[in-house]
């Protein structure tokens, strides 16, 4: 079987891996890393969000094998220690959950739409992440919660 | 007793990976084993295979096998690598700057996240969007030849008006290709024996009687770039999208329009549509009409006659044709005051 490297929230894992199983798989189900959600596996929902190599991108629609060698960021790498990531505290003042199963990919998404740094309004916030359906209709919240931190960086 | 038994149509099957260093290998792997699949940004061979759609035995990763340089100067214009994104493409400044109908017509389409996993070539290369043949359970020409054509009869809100065929009515549903139609783009082809340059209209095809057939490129063939020529409308330009929800849908009508104008008087004019046939629907005829005419609603509003002449509406699709050359019209205003247009391409 294939052998593949990949650091995960700044750990080196070393992977025995089938070549049809995608990251979000290998992360969920291999790395027990189950912050990452498996919202339709089709590309149509955002909730797979993990930042590769700095960039936002569906853990759904790519394969383990094929991010061999890359640098992966999810939910759980996102804080330092117990010191919460500014968009997950943003997250919690803003009320920007429900249910919760769609903020991991609302937030590592957000992460990396900020890194992006091409939204400069909240319309443009909006269509940038509308990549990231939340089924419970908190989207009011999480643009409030973004644009507090899109508001703090700009100022920085 | 029930009981289900799983045929082997209904496995997802597995597949062997390979990952060669150049474009060279890459084809050599690919004509070696049958039924093998190229692989880019993945964003839609594996959804057609977690689909059951396609079952490829081996997948070749084109990552990294080629000329990774996003956009380069060339003599003739600009060259985009097709193992690029589609983020990185439009976000190049030479792109911003220049061709700022192909940044807006890119980043019209999918999402933050995918347009950073798609791949320029990949994009040309995208799949329809039909229900039916995203339904493994109903006939399809195109997945199934010769099986029948359930959309013609059945649920066409998405489908064309331009261009169909009795086996087939299915839309094409990039909207960087309908930028890069627009813009008179090249797709740089490297073959089995040599290399090909196709012009961007030539590319995709009409379904006619092979709705299987997509597109023009060959098996074993790779894209390895797309050229834009020197002229970018850069000045008059817009890319609107009409969809049922205003981000993250495919277009029921889209609009690539350039301007070049003198005053009030068109000097050139491009108008490219998607949404509505099997390819980027582009007609001569009506930028040749509009040549050295006034810039006004009543010009235009004749340009989308000519462009629409021939539609033919479906049961559920009629609506496209007024909403096409409305589109149009609409997408000139917008070109003619770029300043005015909205994220996401939405009408403004
Ligand atoms: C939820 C969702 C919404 C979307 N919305 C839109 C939208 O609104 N507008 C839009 O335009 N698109 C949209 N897309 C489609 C997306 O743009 C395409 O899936 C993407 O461009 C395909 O590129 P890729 O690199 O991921 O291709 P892959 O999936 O890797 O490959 C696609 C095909 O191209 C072949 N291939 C790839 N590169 C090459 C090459 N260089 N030479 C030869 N063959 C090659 C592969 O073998 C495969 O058959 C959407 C996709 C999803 C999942
Ligand atoms: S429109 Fe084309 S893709 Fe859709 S069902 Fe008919 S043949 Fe298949
Ligand atoms: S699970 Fe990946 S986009 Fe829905
Ligand atoms: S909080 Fe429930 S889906 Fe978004």
């Amino acid at each position: 079987m294939p052998r593949i490297q990949l650091n995960v929230n700044k750990r080196m894992y070393e992977l025995e891996i089938s070549p049809w199983v995608s990251l979000l798989d290998a992360l969920r189900d291999r790395l027990n890393l189950t912050g990452t959600k498996k919202g339709c596996d089709h590309g149509q929902c955002g909730a797979c969000t993990i930042l590769c190599d700095g960039k936002r991108i569906l853990s759904c629609m790519t394969l383990a094998i094929m991010k061999n060698g890359a640098e992966v960021v999810t939910i759980e790498g996102v804080s330092e220690g117990q010191k919460l990531h500014p968009l997950q505290q943003a997250f919690i003042d803003h009320d920007a959950f429900q249910c919760g199963y769609c903020t991991p990919g609302q937030i590592c998404s957000a992460i990396g739409m900020l890194a992006e740094g091409k939204a400069k309004t909240r319309e443009e916030v909006k269509d940038l992440m509308s990549g990231n359906l939340c089924r419970c209709g908190a989207n009011i919240g999480i643009i409030d919660a973004i644009m507090e931190i899109h508001g703090g960086l700009s100022h920085e | 007793m029930q009981s289900w038994k799983y045929t082997e149509d209904y496995h997802m099957n597995n597949f062997d990976y390979f990952k060669p260093k150049g474009i060279e290998a890459a084809r050599e792997l690919i004509v070696s084993i049958p039924n093998a699949a190229f692989v880019a940004g993945g964003t839609n061979l594996i959804d057609l295979w977690k689909y059951n759609l396609t079952n490829p035995s081996a997948l070749i990763d084109l990552n990294h096998t080629g000329n990774n340089i996003t956009v380069q100067e060339i003599d003739s214009g600009v060259r985009l690598s097709a193992f690029a994104t589609n983020a990185s493409t439009a976000y190049h400044p030479l792109i911003e700057n220049r061709y700022p109908l192909l940044a807006k017509a890119i980043l019209a389409g999918a999402s933050g996240q995918i347009r950073n996993m798609a791949t320029n070539g990949g994009n040309l290369l995208q799949r329809t969007r039909c229900y039916y043949f995203y339904d493994p359970d109903s006939p399809c020409n195109k997945r199934n030849p010769g099986s029948g054509c359930p959309a013609i009869d059945g649920y066409n809100r998405m489908h064309a008006i331009l261009g169909t065929s009795k086996h087939c009515i299915a839309v094409f549903p990039s909207d960087m290709c309908v930028a890069l139609a627009a813009l008179d783009a090249r797709v740089n082809i490297a073959g089995q024996k040599s290399s090909r340059c196709v012009p961007f209209t030539d590319f995709h095809r009409l379904p006619e009687d092979t709705p299987e057939l997509d597109n023009t490129l060959g098996h074993g063939e790779i894209i390895t770039s797309i050229d834009l020529p020197h002229k970018g409308f850069a000045s008059n330009y817009s890319y609107l999208k009409i969809r049922d929800r205003n981000s993250y849908a495919f277009a029921l009508v889209s609009v690539a329009t350039g301007l070049e104008l003198e005053g009030s008087i068109i000097k050139d004019a491009r108008i490219a549509l998607g949404g509505v046939a099997h390819k980027p629907w582009r007609i001569r005829e009506a930028e040749d009409f509009l040549r050295e005419k006034q810039a006004t609603e009543k010009t235009f509003e004749s340009a989308a006659a000519i462009i629409l002449s021939g539609a033919q509406g479906f049961k559920f699709n009629k609506f496209k044709i007024e909403l096409a050359k409305r589109a149009i019209v609409r997408n000139a205003a917008m070109a003619l005051n770029p300043s005015i247009q909205k994220p996401g391409a939405q009408p403004s």
